[in-house]
């Protein structure tokens, strides 16, 4: 081994001085809520804390899965890992809101076989079937070309950040300290999103072609983003969850910001659909198979240990 | 100059040639983003240190582009990116007069005095 060899192999030792914190999960996978207490504040209703986090638990899992099919497929290596990198941010605040949903609610979480070492987290999101899923009809969208992708990821990340900032003062201490933590992870994600929206908005005809194409398949669906439940209104009621109705102002002119930035307007083209499908369980075809994929190696080994 | 040809860092190989390659400096834009030389400081480091090269359509997305492949794992808390067309390399054919000179020069190592134990970082 000469010279070279050895000053290539010290440069991360130089940055970590050693130190194996930057693996953020260790070398194993624990409870990710240890060390928390889950009790249930005074003045929530335990079934629909549980609801609540199911389904902005499922919004992050199935658009995780989603943005993780351009693994290996984005136009560069760069923005491959990028897309990657926000899947797993997204598949982080799945995890969390899962197994938040899991101890609030027990009776949530699909029953397993006599030994299975599934986690709670894990059986909701690899167990269930499509009509227990609870995410919007928005995140189960196919991707597309980079740039429906991209005015999708702004439009949906613009609208997490406005909601998870609210939620960061949700009455139970789970909640918001989950919120906390997204909010840093989705303000990189509309940044991301927004600057690759202008890029694209004023890079060549063809990128603006494209740009102006994906904003008109995805803007008929933004409204979906701000359609509330029963049970996120009783959520903001109780005062541990946010109604996303009342976001839409703060969401809008955000987007209206990048719009601008971009030089162009909002297509004038009426909002798709009628209510809340995907929150109530209806989905659309492409949701069945996703899951397909996404669960079929937990369901062919339900006492399989990872 | 030993050869007269101009060399610049790429992708942390020491040095490569300028002349008679594409380095994006000054050209329309080619289907390949200009490459970029990241160096990160870690969160004990006192210096930034050289990690690798990537793609990058313009400085703030190299930036941004390091922050996705580099510090996935909480390795810093600083990046700086510099256009490796932008950095000047010596060149290998100068190895001999450039370094080994140094080699033999024992008298240049402070190694003849007694550092007290309680200075740190020498």
């Amino acid at each position: 081994m000469d010279d070279l060899d050895l000053d290539h192999e010290s440069v991360y030792d130089g940055l970590l001085g050693g130190d194996s914190s930057q693996w953020a999960f260790g070398t194993d996978f624990e409870d990710p809520l240890a060390g928390v207490d889950t009790m249930i504040p005074a003045g929530v209703d335990g079934a629909a804390l549980a609801a609540y986090c199911l389904m902005l638990g499922d919004d992050a899992l199935i658009y995780a899965h989603r943005l993780s099919e351009w693994t290996s497929n984005a136009p560069d290596l760069e923005d491959d890992i990028a897309l990657a990198n926000i899947a797993l941010d997204l598949l982080g605040q799945a995890r969390l809101l899962l197994a938040r949903a899991a101890a609030a609610d027990a009776s949530v979480v699909p029953q397993m076989p006599e030994g299975s070492p599934v986690p709670p987290e894990d059986a909701l999101a690899f167990f269930r079937d499509e009509h227990a899923f609870r995410n919007m009809g928005y995140v189960e969208a196919l991707n597309g070309d980079f740039a429906v992708t991209i005015v999708r990821l702004l439009l949906f990340s613009s609208h997490r950040l406005a909601l998870l900032q609210r939620l960061a003062t949700s009455v139970d201490p789970v909640l918001s300290a989950i919120a906390a933590k997204g909010v840093k992870e989705v303000t990189y994600h509309r940044d991301y999103a927004g600057r690759w929206f202008v890029t694209l908005a004023g890079g060549t005809e063809e990128s603006r072609r494209r740009l102006v194409a994906g904003l008109r398949t995805v803007w008929p669906t933004y409204a979906e983003l701000s359609r509330s439940t029963q049970v996120e209104t009783l959520a903001s009621e109780q005062r541990f969850g946010v109604d996303p109705a009342v976001l839409t102002e703060e969401v809008d002119a955000v987007v209206d910001h990048v719009l601008a930035m971009a030089a162009l307007e909002r297509p004038d083209l009426p909002p798709s659909g009628t209510g809340p499908m995907g929150r109530i369980g209806r989905h659309t075809e492409e949701m069945g198979h996703l899951l397909a994929e996404m669960q079929v190696v937990a369901r062919a080994h339900p006492l399989g240990k990872w | 100059m030993t050869t007269g040809q101009k060399f610049s860092a790429g992708g942390g190989h020491g040095a490569i040639p300028l002349e008679g390659v594409s380095t994006g400096l000054g050209e329309p834009p080619q289907p390949e983003w200009p490459l970029y030389e990241i160096f990160v400081r870690g969160k004990r480091g006192l210096n930034h240190v050289h990690v690798g090269s990537l793609h990058a359509a313009d400085d703030e997305m190299a930036v941004r582009h390091a922050r996705d492949v580099y510090t996935r794992r909480n390795e810093g808390v600083s990046i700086w990116a510099v256009r490796a067309d932008l950095i000047v390399a010596s060149s290998p054919d100068e190895k001999d007069p450039l370094f080994d000179p140094a080699g033999d020069k024992v008298y240049r190592h402070p190694t003849f005095y007694d550092i007290p134990a309680n200075v740190p970082h020498m």
